[in-house]
This record gives C-alpha cells, sequence and structure tokens, in this order.
C-alpha cells in the first residue's frame, strides 16, 4: 500500500548472500521439552535440536507442518518460554525468561488492547523505554504515520478492522525502536489479499527501521515473498531440515510472486515440507 | 475446569473433603474463640441438631418450609422457562421487556416482603410468593439468554425440516441451550431457598425460618446453630449435586 | 424509529399502564387502603417524608452503611479473584462455596455478629459485605476467565510488573464483568443492611419500614419501600450506563 518499487530492473534471484553482519541472534544446541497438562504427566519433546544465527539486519522466515514447535521458538527468542537444553543469546547476552530491551514482538491474535484508543496504544509500548515527552510524542506520531494510522489516532480498535488492528500492534511495537522484530504469523487471521499489502508494508517498514526481522508463518508464499532466508522446520520436535536463501534484492515487494523464481523457491519449500506435513495430520510417509 | 472435570472425580471427591476438613476446622477454632455465648463446636452442634431431628415438635416445621419450598420452586421453574422461552423467541418482546427483568433482578426484594404480607396474609401464600419472586428473575434471564445464543444454524436446519413451534422447542432450543438453562435452574434453586426462607423469617408463624427468627429473638444459640447447619447441609448438597450435573451437560455440549 | 426506541416506547407504556393500573385498582377500592395506598399518594408521601425531614437520619445511616458495605465488598472482592485466579487448586476448592452461597441465610449469622462486634453498625455493614463480596467475586472471575491470552503475553513482552499487569491489563480488561458484580453487590448491600434492621436494629430503613408496618402506617412504609426501589434501580441504571459505554467502546453491544 505504501510501498512502490522504485527500480524497474528485472529481479532474478542471486546467489549473493545478504550482508554479511555479525550474529545478532544466535541459538546453540536448544531444546525445548515440556510436561503435557493432565494425571499422566509424559514428557513431550516439542522443539530441537536447533542451531541457528540470525545476521543482524537479516529478514528471516521459519514454515513448517503445524504443532512443529515455530511458535515455541519464536516464544524463545521472545524470552516467553526458556529452553530445556542449550543456549539463546542476543547480542551476546543470553536471554533469560525474560525479553531483551530492543526486541519486538507481533502475535497472530489481535493484541490491541479493546479498552485503549488507537494513540493509547501505541503509547503503551512506550511503558518500559525512559525517554523525554518530546521524543516519545515523536515517536508515537513516526509509528501512527508509518502504520497508516494518523487519522485513526483516536478511534478504539473496535472501530478498527483486523488488518488494522494488526497494524495497531506493529505500530506499539515500533515505538520502542527494536532491533530485532518477531513477528508470530502476523497475518495469519486476515484475507489473502490484506496479507499481501500488509507484507508490502513489514517490507517497508524492515527497510526504514533497519531492524532484523524474524517471521513465523505456516504460508509457504508469505515465506518466498517476504524473506531473504527461510528455514524448514520438520514435524514434532521441530528442527530444522533444509535453509533456503532467496537472493531477493533488498527493494522487493509483493509483485514478486509473478517471477519464475518465486514458483521456484515455494517448490523448494513444499518439497522439503511435503513429507513433513504428511506427518503432522498423521497420515504415513508418502514417497513424493 | 478441564484437568478437575475430565481428570476424574476422584480429584473432585478429593477437593471436596479438604473443603469440609477445612471448614471443619474454622469452625472449631472460631468456636473456641468466640465461646459459648455466640457459638458451639462442630461436635455440639451436631448432637443438638440430632436431638432437634427426634423431637416431635421439629417436623411440623421442616415439612412446612419443604412444602412452601417445593411450592415455591415448582412456581418459579415454570413461570421463569415460560418467561424465558418466550422472550428468547420473540426478539421485540425481550427487547421490550429484557431490561425490565434486569432491574427487578437488581432491586433489594426483601424491601418488598411488608407489601407481600398486606397482600397475601401471614401464611404459606406469603412465603412461597416471596420464595419465587427471588428465583423467577434469574430462570427466566438464564433461560432467554440460553435460547438467544442458540446456534442460528440449528434453528435454519429445524426450520427447513418444517418443524412447528413445539416441536421447534422440544427437539432443538431446549437440549441445544439445555446446559445454559440448567445453570439458571441451579441459581434460581438457590434463590428460591433463601427467598422461602427469608419469608419465614419475615412473614410467617411456622417453619425453619420461623423457628430460625424466634431463636434469634430469644437467642438461642443451639437452635440458631443447628438449624444452620442443617440447612448449609441442605444447600450445600443440593448445590453440589447440580453443579456436579451442570458440569457434565457442559462437557457433553 | 429503530426497533431499540419502539422497544424503549412499548416499555415506557407498558409501566405506566401497569402504574396507571395499580392506580384505578386502588382508587377504586379493588385494593384496600390498609392494603396498599395510591401510587400517587407514595410519591406524595414520599416528598412530605423527605421535606419534613424525621427520618433523614435513618435514611442517611442506611445509605451509609450500604455504600460502607459495598466499597468493602467491592475492594475485597476484586483483590481476592484476582488472588484466586493464580491459585487454582483454592479456587477448585472454593467453587463449591460460591455455587452454595447464596442459599445459605446468611443473616442467622446475624446474631454471633452482634455478640462479636457489638450491637452498633459493624455487624449490618458485615452482613452486608459478605452477602456482596461473592457477587464480586465471581463476576471477577468470569471476567479474569475471559482474559485472551495474548494480552497478557503482550504485558510480558511489555516488561509489566506483576501489579502493572493486574492494574493496567487485567482489570481492565475485565472492567466489564466487574460492573455486573458490583450491580449485583449494590443490590446484596442494600439487603443485608436492610434485613438486618428488620431482624434487630434501633435505627435505618429497614427498622422503620418493620415499625410502620406493625403500626398500619402505610403513609410511611409505602414511601420508604418505594425509596429504597429508587436508589437501587438509580445506582444500577448508572452503572449499567457505564458498562454500555465500555461494551460499545469493544464493539458489542
Amino acid at each position: 500500500m505504501t510501498s512502490i518499487m522504485t527500480t524497474s530492473k528485472p529481479i532474478t534471484p542471486t546467489r549473493t548472500p545478504s550482508a554479511p553482519g555479525a550474529a545478532q541472534v544466535s541459538l546453540r544446541g536448544v531444546d525445548k521439552e515440556f510436561i503435557r497438562p493432565g494425571r499422566s504427566g509424559e514428557t513431550v519433546h516439542a522443539l530441537g535440536p536447533i542451531d541457528l544465527d540470525l545476521r543482524r539486519g537479516e529478514f528471516f522466515a521459519v514454515v513448517g507442518p503445524s504443532g512443529c514447535g515455530k511458535s515455541t521458538l519464536l516464544e524463545l527468542v521472545a524470552g516467553l518460554s526458556t529452553a530445556t537444553r542449550g543456549d539463546v543469546t542476543f547480542e551476546g547476552k543470553p536471554i533469560h525468561n525474560r525479553i531483551p530491551d530492543g526486541v519486538g514482538v507481533v502475535f497472530q491474535e489481535d493484541a490491541s488492547f479493546p479498552w485503549l484508543s488507537v494513540r493509547e496504544n501505541i503509547a503503551f509500548g512506550l511503558r518500559r523505554i525512559k525517554i523525554d515527552p518530546k521524543e516519545r510524542e515523536r515517536r508515537i506520531e513516526n509509528a501512527l504515520a508509518m502504520m497508516g494510522l494518523t487519522s485513526f489516532a483516536h478511534s478504539f480498535p473496535a472501530q478498527l478492522s483486523g488488518g488494522m488492528r494488526q497494524r495497531v500492534c506493529i505500530a506499539r511495537t515500533l515505538v520502542t525502536e527494536p532491533r530485532l522484530i518477531l513477528l508470530d504469523e502476523p497475518f495469519g487471521a486476515l484475507d489473502q489479499q490484506t496479507r499481501l499489502l500488509m507484507g508490502d508494508e513489514v517490507l517497508n517498514l524492515w527497510r526504514k527501521t533497519g531492524a532484523t526481522v524474524f517471521l513465523i508463518t505456516h504460508a509457504l508464499d508469505e515465506a518466498a515473498m517476504l524473506a531473504d532466508r527461510i528455514g524448514v522446520m520438520s514435524a514434532r520436535p521441530g528442527r530444522l531440515i533444509d535453509i533456503v536463501e532467496t537472493g531477493w534484492p533488498r527493494d522487493r515487494d509483493s509483485r514478486i510472486v509473478q517471477e519464475e523464481a518465486f514458483g521456484a523457491i515455494t517448490a523448494r519449500l513444499w518439497r522439503s515440507l511435503r513429507a513433513e506435513s504428511m506427518k503432522a495430520i498423521g497420515k504415513p510417509e508418502v514417497e513424493p | 475446569m478441564n484437568a478437575t472435570s475430565s481428570g476424574g472425580s476422584n480429584a473432585g471427591w478429593f477437593s471436596a473433603l479438604k473443603l469440609i476438613a477445612l471448614l471443619l476446622v474454622l469452625w472449631q477454632a472460631l468456636a473456641w474463640m468466640v465461646g459459648d455465648v455466640a457459638m458451639r463446636t462442630p461436635l455440639q452442634t451436631m448432637t443438638f441438631t440430632a436431638n432437634l431431628l427426634t423431637s416431635p415438635s421439629f417436623w411440623p416445621h421442616l415439612a412446612e418450609t419443604g412444602r412452601a419450598f417445593g411450592l415455591a420452586l415448582l412456581l418459579a421453574v415454570v413461570i421463569g422457562l415460560a418467561i424465558g422461552f418466550l422472550l428468547g423467541i420473540n426478539r421485540f418482546a425481550s427487547d421490550v421487556l429484557e431490561p425490565v427483568l434486569v432491574a427487578l433482578y437488581s432491586i433489594p426484594k426483601i424491601t418488598l416482603y411488608p407489601i407481600l404480607l398486606l397482600m397475601f396474609g401471614l401464611g404459606v401464600a406469603a412465603k412461597v410468593a416471596f420464595g419465587t419472586i427471588h428465583g423467577v428473575i434469574p430462570i427466566a434471564l438464564f433461560t432467554l439468554a440460553a435460547v438467544r445464543n442458540v446456534r442460528p444454524v440449528f434453528v435454519k436446519t429445524g426450520r427447513v425440516m418444517g418443524l412447528g413451534t413445539g416441536r421447534m422447542i422440544s427437539g432443538i432450543l431446549l437440549p441445544a441451550a439445555m446446559p445454559e438453562i440448567f445453570t439458571g435452574l441451579r441459581v434460581g434453586f438457590s434463590l428460591t431457598l433463601i427467598g422461602t426462607l427469608l419469608g419465614e423469617m419475615f412473614a410467617s408463624q411456622r417453619g425453619l425460618g420461623f423457628m430460625l427468627m424466634n431463636a434469634i429473638g430469644l437467642h438461642n444459640v443451639d437452635v440458631i446453630m443447628a438449624l444452620t447447619f442443617l440447612l448449609v447441609l441442605f444447600a450445600g448438597s443440593a448445590s453440589g449435586l447440580l453443579l456436579f450435573l451442570n458440569r457434565r451437560l457442559y462437557q457433553r455440549a | 424509529m429503530t426497533p431499540k426506541k419502539r422497544a424503549a416506547l412499548w416499555r415506557i407504556a407498558l409501566l405506566v399502564g401497569a402504574v396507571g393500573g395499580l392506580e384505578i385498582l386502588c382508587l377504586s377500592g379493588h385494593i384496600d387502603r390498609l392494603t396498599m395506598q395510591p401510587p400517587h399518594r407514595i410519591v406524595m408521601d414520599l416528598v412530605a417524608l423527605l421535606a419534613g425531614g424525621e427520618l433523614n437520619g435513618a435514611i442517611a445511616k442506611t445509605l451509609r452503611n450500604a455504600a460502607l458495605a459495598f466499597v468493602i465488598a467491592m475492594v475485597a472482592g476484586v483483590s481476592f479473584a484476582v488472588l484466586l485466579h493464580y491459585l487454582r487448586s483454592l479456587r477448585d476448592m472454593l467453587d463449591p462455596v460460591f455455587a452454595t452461597y447464596y442459599a445459605i441465610p446468611m443473616f442467622a449469622f446475624y446474631p454471633l455478629l452482634i455478640v462479636l462486634f457489638g450491637l452498633g453498625d459493624t455487624p449490618q455493614i458485615f452482613i452486608g459485605a459478605m452477602l456482596a463480596v461473592v457477587a464480586v467475586i465471581v463476576n471477577t472471575l468470569n471476567g479474569l476467565d475471559r482474559i485472551p491470552r495474548v494480552l497478557l503475553k503482550t504485558a510480558r513482552v511489555n516488561q509489566l510488573s506483576a501489579w502493572d499487569t493486574a492494574r493496567l491489563v487485567m482489570l481492565p480488561c475485565a472492567a466489564p464483568h466487574i460492573l455486573t458484580g458490583a450491580k449485583l453487590a449494590v443490590a446484596y448491600s442494600l439487603i443485608g443492611i436492610i434485613g438486618a434492621e428488620f431482624i434487630m436494629s434501633t435505627g435505618g430503613m429497614g427498622y422503620e419500614i418493620s415499625f410502620a408496618y406493625m403500626n398500619f402506617d402505610n403513609a410511611k412504609m409505602y414511601p420508604l419501600i418505594l425509596l429504597i426501589l429508587l436508589v437501587s434501580i438509580a445506582i444500577n441504571t448508572l452503572l449499567a450506563k457505564w458498562e454500555k459505554i465500555l461494551m460499545a467502546r469493544r464493539g458489542l453491544s
């Protein structure tokens, strides 16, 4: 909606790796087990072992069959849950069951507070940050403008569409000026057209903020369109079975879905995933 | 909820036993602290209750209360369900009357007892009326909400099958709305009981409520404790049973 | 005209009709004067009573005590509900108590409370608060149960302390349900105070009503009853308005 392609050169996937920044997030030998609720008390191995480095400034997407622990992976990085084994670090510091400063999260479900106006919702994100009132105003106005919410500042979330509410949540994260943005299926509840447009907006703000983006999604096309690199997860216990480099230029937008390479990437993702998805829905493995 | 209800009734029983033990310990401790002037220990109370239950003068009072409560409950359930269904299937009628019911639900009905006394006189009619007005409104309101919340596709299904109003209520609306209606009946049961007892306390010369009021006036601690114990026992086991049935209904739904 | 407006007009018409019918029945002598005064008479008596000022002390006493009981019940009830929300096992244990609570004649404990606190206002306020608190707890818990998990995750992501999470996320989110509890608490505080005044007291509206009843003083009894009903309906209407604003803000009607 806001992003318009500025370059006329044809987009072709190149194999040049994205800017080789230092690892901003690093997972080493990470496992997650939990105890199934109820009296049986059996242990479920949800995830891992996983080794993964996120480069500073890259757009990394994770796809996987349902129930493979994608969201658990994000919660580990967000400090919303703790790994059973292994280390998760952000900018060299371990994450201890608490979200580090400089990390923002947007969830799949509508997380806007229905009792606060759009503006108050966005200001809520600044509660944990000590800044002077002027800077505060600047950041709120900036986030409102960036997400196209300026004229809705005094509306309540219930007066907005699902896509607009999700923008409120993104704006609430943006005001903290995060260096890493975690997106947990943020467009899962939206219709296909809105998702494509929201994808453009995410790409746009990824470029503008220079933040690293870590996206969890079940939609292969979404991952293929948005990410620099895509991690493919196995069925439970989720492990990374493939990492695909898309090689898209930085100023891409949703129109790359017409590219031949886009089809090639989704096809490769689906090749890796098909057997795993079969397992996830309880069918025996089938050779493609 | 799931862990306790589907985790078997063992956990439920254990929890209930713990609760009873806790209440008894608290009761005993309070009785020691307060002393003989105002309280009896659990053991003393139970002994006196046993005596009360064997004394012939007690039974007519119990029978009187039982009859009044039974009648009040019957009236509350029948009228409550009727109002609930009527307003539940008629949108306009419920738009008109639901706010009235809500307002009636929230007035302190205890203040109305002198009016009921003047209307019905000092007898069984007044306390039945008192019990009924306490119980009927929650039953009506819960039923109304339950019927209105029935998934529209069920009603549509009934329509395409050509069901009439009667078959629609008995075949679709009642079963679909049953869990919520039962919650209303449970609340209505409690409130009808308290209403009947309050009616007896203020507006009667017979029944357990009257005995209780009399004992309060005479400061007869033994009788107060024994009657309260009996009533709590009855109300507790009845509503425990209803709660159990209610949860089973919700599980099925 | 919108259906809502039409319903409101019908409702007003019905209420006017009911009062008018009562007026006619009273004036024509079908309801004799010893049973009930005609409605216009009650209103005039009320105005005269308030202007005369002889019962202002009693009215102030009852309303003050009810307000105190209400505030205590709200603060204690909401805090206890938040606590129970975290203590799952305690809550499972207490669930049957809440389900039975309103079937128990709380007034049976009034003599005990008088021994404990003396024959002042304290035992009355205690009874009022005891009656109201469970309605607040149950409804607050109901609201807390419905908080979407993602909002609590958002609180954690924003590094809120437990106190701030309760204050800024949980309670605002549960506010409509807490208001429902508050509406019931208004009625129960009044019931507690007035019931206790009926039973044993030296003043207050409940005492005046039962005194007037015994002396066939309908010119005093009916206006006082009307006043209590008006006060409780007025407070409830205000709370309902507030609730409506909150719900509308959330896109629920």
